[in-house]
């Protein structure tokens, strides 16, 4: 019990890299990035925009992961790291929202408009939302572990589907990867712009990793509370 | 597989059979979705271009909300008086189970569908037929039904039970009637020709994902 609620060095390295590479983003970010040349000093927001995008699709992603994984082993510790994925997806996924958000007031004129990607990250927060309230609603560990597993599969089954009909319907968002279309507004980055993006990039994924096993952990200890209060409600009985 | 079939389809019966004794869900679907329908009309004082305009949208909303009840109920009915156990206890294979309340509540789901649309029709003096209407709205409440049954025999196990569905199952829907909407949309209404395959293809995708999700999760909901 003792040794495992120390906290792991390797955990402490992280929390300090991640801690120092945020730092070290923010500077290229702010000094060593060129200020766009349409854009102005809001375009800098995209750096981070992304970044913390990509931390909470990460989220998700290993949230529907250990689902599966849960379900094929029934192995709550899978229960555990699927909701530490929600949890800190979620928060990642609602600083790309607003900083997306920040971005678009004075680049679109909106602070919202109804693009595939804002809306499928919204309909993505709703979800695990949903997620959030159905734990909520069992209190049995094991069957929460294997309903939840299961929404959270099909939660995530019909994001691919919600993101391809809605940009049928309608797309103004800038696409960075694998589009040649000029009219979807890319547009191309020079490599100070490069060396902040992937700088801000690697350091919102080690600051994903950190947060993610502090949250696996907490789960953990949560759990082994849980069963201790078992374990003495159960003695008091006898 | 006949055998799984025979078990699907003696589900539907029981299903049916309670219905036809107790008369309780498919009543209180229609009369739901008639004012559904009402409440649209008189919300947004639907002028009469907007209600040829707005009549997919309208329609699709009505059969979203109006399916919850049947979903709610067919579940929560074998959750009162301890049918579940005997469901489960019954030497089938479990997926059957799921296909069987899925069939009966898309039955229940289509023919609402069959009354409420002549009936949207008739009062805003609409012209609502055709036969590629039918068509998309056979695909959309097939898919809608897939999702509906899986979660709803999920949210069945939750404390709030009725509560959570439509939380959990609205979101998941979203593509789903998006899609429904366009079709329905381009065919009463015309639009891009080349659009409305995409939307067709995107509704039996749809179905199809969830099929295969039903087919691989359900017995992991109801194992007890």
């Amino acid at each position: 019990m003792t040794d495992s609620n120390k906290t792991p060095r390797l955990l402490l390295l992280l929390d300090i890299l991640a801690g120092l590479g945020v730092l070290a983003a923010f500077l290229l970010v702010m000094l060593y990035a060129p200020i766009e040349l349409t854009m102005g000093r809001v375009q800098k927001v995209f750096y981070f925009h992304v970044a913390a995008s990509w931390s909470g699709m990460l989220g998700f992603l290993v949230a529907t992961v250990a689902a599966i994984a849960y379900l094929k082993t029934n192995d709550l510790r899978w229960d555990i790291a699927s909701l530490a994925g929600v949890e800190i997806g979620m928060v990642f996924i609602a600083l790309g929202i607003i900083s997306g958000s920040i971005w678009a007031r004075p680049v679109w004129n909106t602070w919202w408009t109804w693009d595939p990607r804002l809306t499928t990250t919204l309909i993505m927060e709703l979800i695990y939302s949903a997620y959030l309230l159905l734990r909520g609603g069992v209190d049995d560990p094991v069957r929460r572990a294997k309903l939840s597993a299961v929404y959270a599969i099909v939660g995530f089954t019909s994001v691919p589907l919600t993101f391809i009909s809605i940009r049928v319907f309608r797309t103004i968002h800038p696409v960075l990867v694998g589009s040649s279309d000029p009219s979807l507004g890319t547009f191309a980055m020079s490599p100070r712009m490069q060396a902040a993006f992937f700088g801000s990039l690697a350091a919102f994924t080690l600051l994903f990793i950190a947060l993610y096993w502090h949250r696996y952990r907490l789960g953990s200890a949560q759990s082994a509370v849980m069963q201790k209060r078992m374990e003495i409600e159960a003695g008091g009985e006898q | 597989m006949k055998k799984f079939f025979n078990a699907v389809l003696a589900i539907f019966w029981k299903d049916l059979l309670a219905e036809r004794r107790t008369r309780e869900i498919l009543g209180t679907m229609l009369v739901f979705a008639l004012t559904v329908i009402l409440v649209f009309v008189f919300a947004f004082d639907l002028s009469v271009d907007m209600r040829s305009k707005a009549a997919p949208g309208v329609i699709w909303v009505t059969l979203c909300f109006a399916g919850t009840i049947s979903l709610n109920r067919s579940m929560s009915l074998e959750k009162d008086r301890e049918g579940f156990d005997g469901l489960l206890l019954a030497p089938i294979d479990r997926t059957a189970i799921f296909f069987g309340k899925a069939l009966v509540n898309w039955v229940y789901m289509l023919i609402t569908a069959i009354i409420i649309v002549p009936v949207y029709a008739l009062f805003n003096n609409v012209n609502l037929f055709s036969p590629g209407f039918i068509g998309v709205i056979v695909l959309g409440t097939l898919g809608y039904i897939l999702t509906g049954t899986l979660l709803s025999s999920l949210s069945l196990q939750l404390r709030a039970r009725d509560m959570l569905l439509p939380v959990l199952l609205f979101p998941v829907l979203i593509p789903l009637l998006l899609s429904a909407v366009r079709a329905s949309t381009i065919l009463l209404q015309g639009g891009i020709e080349g659009e409305l395959s995409t939307w067709i293809m995107l509704l039996a995708g749809y179905d199809l994902l969830f099929t295969a999700v039903g087919l691989l999760v359900f017995d992991k909901i109801i194992e007890e």
